[in-house]
């Protein structure tokens, strides 16, 4: 072996050598361990102030209060209030609530006042006609309440509060936090004042870390942290890939004579085609308000499909229309949603935390409600975390033990008690063992729910719209969710969209607004309130910065163009006749549609800037 | 040196906001509030002041109900020192603010009080002002930049750049003085995760218009708000001469 091959084979051991000593020294990833950043420590940490988060927090909390032990919660979001970047239909069903506060009815500053009393559907076959469908199985309402789920929020973040929860808004989750032992120690928050070219500015201020014991990723839809955490843990390993939707919405207040309230409108049909899952809802709130949307599913074909343009349409048809002649949009935002159920639930816990609520994907399809499991997936790990954290968790696996071994022993017994299994003092430092969630979700009636659903939603991908809901219809009243087979989701959602070449563009030339019920978009995102601090680099990253121009335009028409729903992605050409993608971040509403509909997944959603992002209110 | 530094919560700057049905008032469409922009940037000033010990303590001071007490836990994390709050259920117009502002100066025995030129609820541009004439103290508003100037350690003074109408103006005055932010000031610093966990178990001191001596009688009546009226289309004309003819016929300015 020459001289040159022996300096550098021991070069690279010693390169070797040295990765290993960075990472046994270092507990962070290395972007941020040579930072001195500081930290703070909590026995839990919840990223993500929405509903799945804010009943894990409440939960452990109250039993805390029950048996006399304290641990602190930390919930980090990066809204700027809490309920800031929360966006849902909604109709609530209680059962989750239920168990967390078996006496929200009699709060006087609860904001679940209306119940459901009208339950309508519709076939909208055309733009100006429609037929009237019964309203039954997942579209019966009688027992929930329509609501809006920011405001919701925001009651359970002061009840979380007043239990001793420390909730910080403003602040995002921008990096895992690891140990050398691979196990998640709790998150970095994202640094604040740098400008555009990467330089600080004069009000730079350093990220922290936030460590914890526990901590549980409750980021919503396509998750930006929980999503790292799939690849990085294989969570997907027996589970299939998630599926998704996107929704639309807009809440207006309307005159006195229009509005209806509890009434729940539900609808499918225009303006999708067929081969595009889709349905629109409008709920009379409390207050004169009605919240309407249209939701559309991502697997959607056509690169030419304009969301935005497409519930402006919606709205114009006369069954939608009715509901808010006459009114004003207080409010317009954009969500994605899960869609995959039953199939696509990874595994929930990895060493140091789990994912609970839209980050793991509990939402229940043809029902289209997944804040009730969100909240129930709260109270389980809450009471797993609680469990681990105390020990009991620990006392309870060594009691088991005991049992198992006594059942394999022989038949002459043993003084009492002195074959008990000791639990090992493991659970008392370091990350926690969260693993018995998974028992705990397969046990509860989020996996019975979602069971009994599993195969609606795939079938109108296989099916198209009437024999899809044929077979909801069969489905839940023939088979009632217990048929033998489970459908599969086929091709992921970004997969799907076809090559622009091999469709006909959908025209929306005949579309203008009218500023009375149909919005511009500028107009609608200054009711989002959005807004980011135009100075910072662009949280809408590109693996590759070719893949616009090459592939995205030229195969595909651009449809990122088309599908957000903030028209943050814009096609310029330049003087040299070539496309240039403009990535317009400030109008982000954090609705991660790019980040699943890109055609080569080149599109990754990060966190910006603690604070910035929609203003959501009355969502 | 103390400094007091007077806050004002109002809708957050980038919310949307509407005309009310009764044309009463102004409704925001999302009521996010936060603390007034400029009161922020003159709070920076003060924490920057202290940052080059002329400043001993800074006292940030909000007036209102109970639930302006959130822009005091920012201030606490910006870096004042103590939060007071007056507490008061009625509507403040800045006469009743600069009597109660005068009064806790008087009190606290303030060295310099560093207002927002003007609140963006009201934009009303007169606290700082009144506070000035009610205290018999030198002001200088519009500040786009402050130096103090210890050259003579018993008569500390202020020179302060103003930006008026026709550019810069540099004054100096003997302290105690009032002086009001303008937006070039500075850029105030943002507050970082555990100043603001420091900040959220901070006291705030409560205080009531009565223990200052001051009775709040409202000047000023709203009689009507109204939205300003929409913007014409602009038209294009074809020649020079159309455009001076039309100025003077139909816009009536020349």
């Amino acid at each position: 072996m020459s001289i040159l091959r022996l300096r550098c084979l021991s070069h690279s051991l010693l390169y070797q050598s040295e990765r290993t000593l960075h990472e046994r020294f270092f507990a962070t990833v290395p972007t941020s361990s040579h930072l001195n950043r500081e930290a703070l420590n909590y026995d839990v940490l919840i990223v993500g102030g929405g509903p799945a988060g804010l009943s894990a927090a409440i939960k452990i909390k109250q039993l805390c209060e029950e048996k006399e032990k304290d641990i602190s919660v930390c919930v980090v979001e990066k809204g700027g209030e809490i309920g800031s970047h929360i966006l849902s239909g909604n109709v609530l069903e209680t059962k989750a609530l239920d168990e967390l506060f078996a006496d929200w009815r009699s709060c006087p500053d609860v904001p679940i006042k209306v119940p459901a009393s009208k339950d309508r559907f519709y076939y909208l076959a055309s733009s100006s006609s429609s037929f009237r469908l019964p309203a039954i199985g997942p579209l019966h309402n009688k027992g929930n309440y329509i609501v809006s789920l920011s405001e919701v929020c925001r009651w359970l973040g002061k009840r979380a509060e007043s239990l001793g929860v420390e909730v910080l808004s403003g602040y995002s989750g921008k990096e895992v936090l690891y140990n050398w032992n691979g196990a998640v120690v709790g998150v970095t928050t994202g640094d604040h004042g740098v400008a555009k070219d990467g330089s600080r500015k004069e009000t730079f201020s350093l990220g922290v870390e936030l460590r914890a014991r526990a901590t549980l990723f409750a980021e919503g839809c396509r998750g930006s942290l929980s999503e790292s955490l799939i690849k990085r843990y294989n969570l997907r390993e027996s589970a299939e890939h998630q599926t998704y939707a996107l929704g639309l919405k807009e809440v207006w207040e309307v005159p006195t004579s229009q509005h209806k309230e509890g009434t729940v409108i539900h609808t499918v049909g225009y303006p999708t085609d067929h081969g595009t899952y889709g349905g629109g809802f409008v709920y009379h709130m409390a207050d004169n308000k009605v919240a309407l949307g249209l939701v559309i599913g991502l697997d959607y074909k056509n690169p030419t499909l304009n969301t935005f343009k497409e519930f402006q349409r919606w709205k114009l048809h006369p069954v939608i229309r009715q509901n808010i002649e006459g009114g004003t949009c207080l409010q317009y935002g954009a969500r994605t949603l899960n869609e995959g159920g039953l199939q696509s639930i990874p595994k929930l816990s990895f060493p140091g935390g789990a994912l609970i609520g839209c980050s793991a994907g509990f939402l229940n399809v043809p029902k289209i409600k997944g804040t009730h499991m969100a909240m129930k997936s709260g109270i389980l790990v809450g009471e797993a975390v609680f469990r681990a954290l105390t020990g009991e968790a620990a006392a309870a696996a060594a009691e088991a033990e005991t049992i198992k071994r006594r059942r394999e022993v022989s038949l002459v017994p043993a003084p009492a008690g002195s074959d008990a299994v000791v639990p090992s003092e493991a659970w008392k430092k370091g990350p926690a063992d969260l693993s018995e969630l998974e028992g705990a979700v397969q046990r509860s009636w989020i996996t019975e729910e979602l069971h009994s659903v599993r195969n609606i939603r795939p079938a109108f991908s296989m099916l198209g719209l009437i024999p899809g809901l044929l077979h909801a219809f069969i489905e839940t009243y023939v088979f009632r969710g217990k048929a033998p087979w489970t459908f599969s989701h086929r091709a992921p959602d970004h997969e799907r969209t076809q090559p622009l070449s091999e469709c006909t563009p959908i025209s929306y030339s005949d579309f203008k607004p009218d500023a009375k019920l149909t919005l511009d978009l500028p107009r609608a995102l200054y009711l989002s309130g959005t807004n980011h601090d135009h100075d910072q680099p662009s949280h809408l990253t590109l693996r590759d910065p070719g893949v616009p121009e090459r592939v995205n335009h030229a195969q595909f028409g651009g449809p990122e163009s088309k599908y957000c729903p903030a028209g943050v992605y814009e096609y310029r050409e330049e003087a040299n006749g070539r496309q240039h993608l403009v990535i317009n971040a400030q109008n982000c509403l954090h609705c991660k549609a790019c980040d699943i509909k890109d055609s080569t997944q080149n599109i990754k959603w990060t966190t910006p800037q603690g604070g910035g992002g929609p203003n959501y209110k009355v969502m | 040196m103390k400094i007091l530094v007077a806050v004002k919560r109002v809708i957050d700057y980038a919310v949307p906001v509407r005309v009310k049905a009764d044309k009463s008032g102004v409704e925001a469409l999302l009521p996010k509030m936060s603390m007034n922009p400029f009161c922020e940037i003159a709070l920076e000033e003060a924490v920057r002041l202290k940052e080059k010990k002329f400043v001993s303590e800074i006292l940030a001071i909000t007036l209102g109900p109970a639930g302006v007490q959130d822009v005091l836990r920012h201030a606490l994390g910006l870096g004042a020192d103590r939060a007071l709050h007056v507490v008061s259920e009625q509507e403040l117009q800045p006469l009743a603010v600069a009597r109660l502002l005068a009064a806790v100066a008087k009190r606290e025995s303030v060295g310099l009080a560093l207002l927002g030129k003007q609140a963006i609820d009201d934009d009303s541009n007169q606290t700082g002002q009144m506070l000035a004439a009610l205290l018999d103290w030198p002001q200088a508003t519009f500040a786009s930049k402050v130096e103090i100037d210890t050259s003579v350690p018993s008569k500390m003074r202020a020179v302060v750049t103003r930006e008026v109408d026709g550019g810069l103006q540099t004054l100096s005055m003997e302290l105690p003085a009032v002086i009001t932010a303008d937006l070039r000031l500075n850029t105030p610093r943002f507050v970082s995760l555990p100043n603001a966990i420091k900040a959220k178990k901070r006291q705030i001191e409560q205080l009531s218009p009565d223990s200052l001596g001051v009775e709040i009688v409202p000047q000023l009546r709203t009689v009507e708000v109204n939205a300003p009226p929409l913007r014409n289309a602009g038209t294009r004309v074809s020649n020079v001469a159309e455009l001076v003819e039309r100025l003077h016929n139909e816009a009536r300015v020349l």
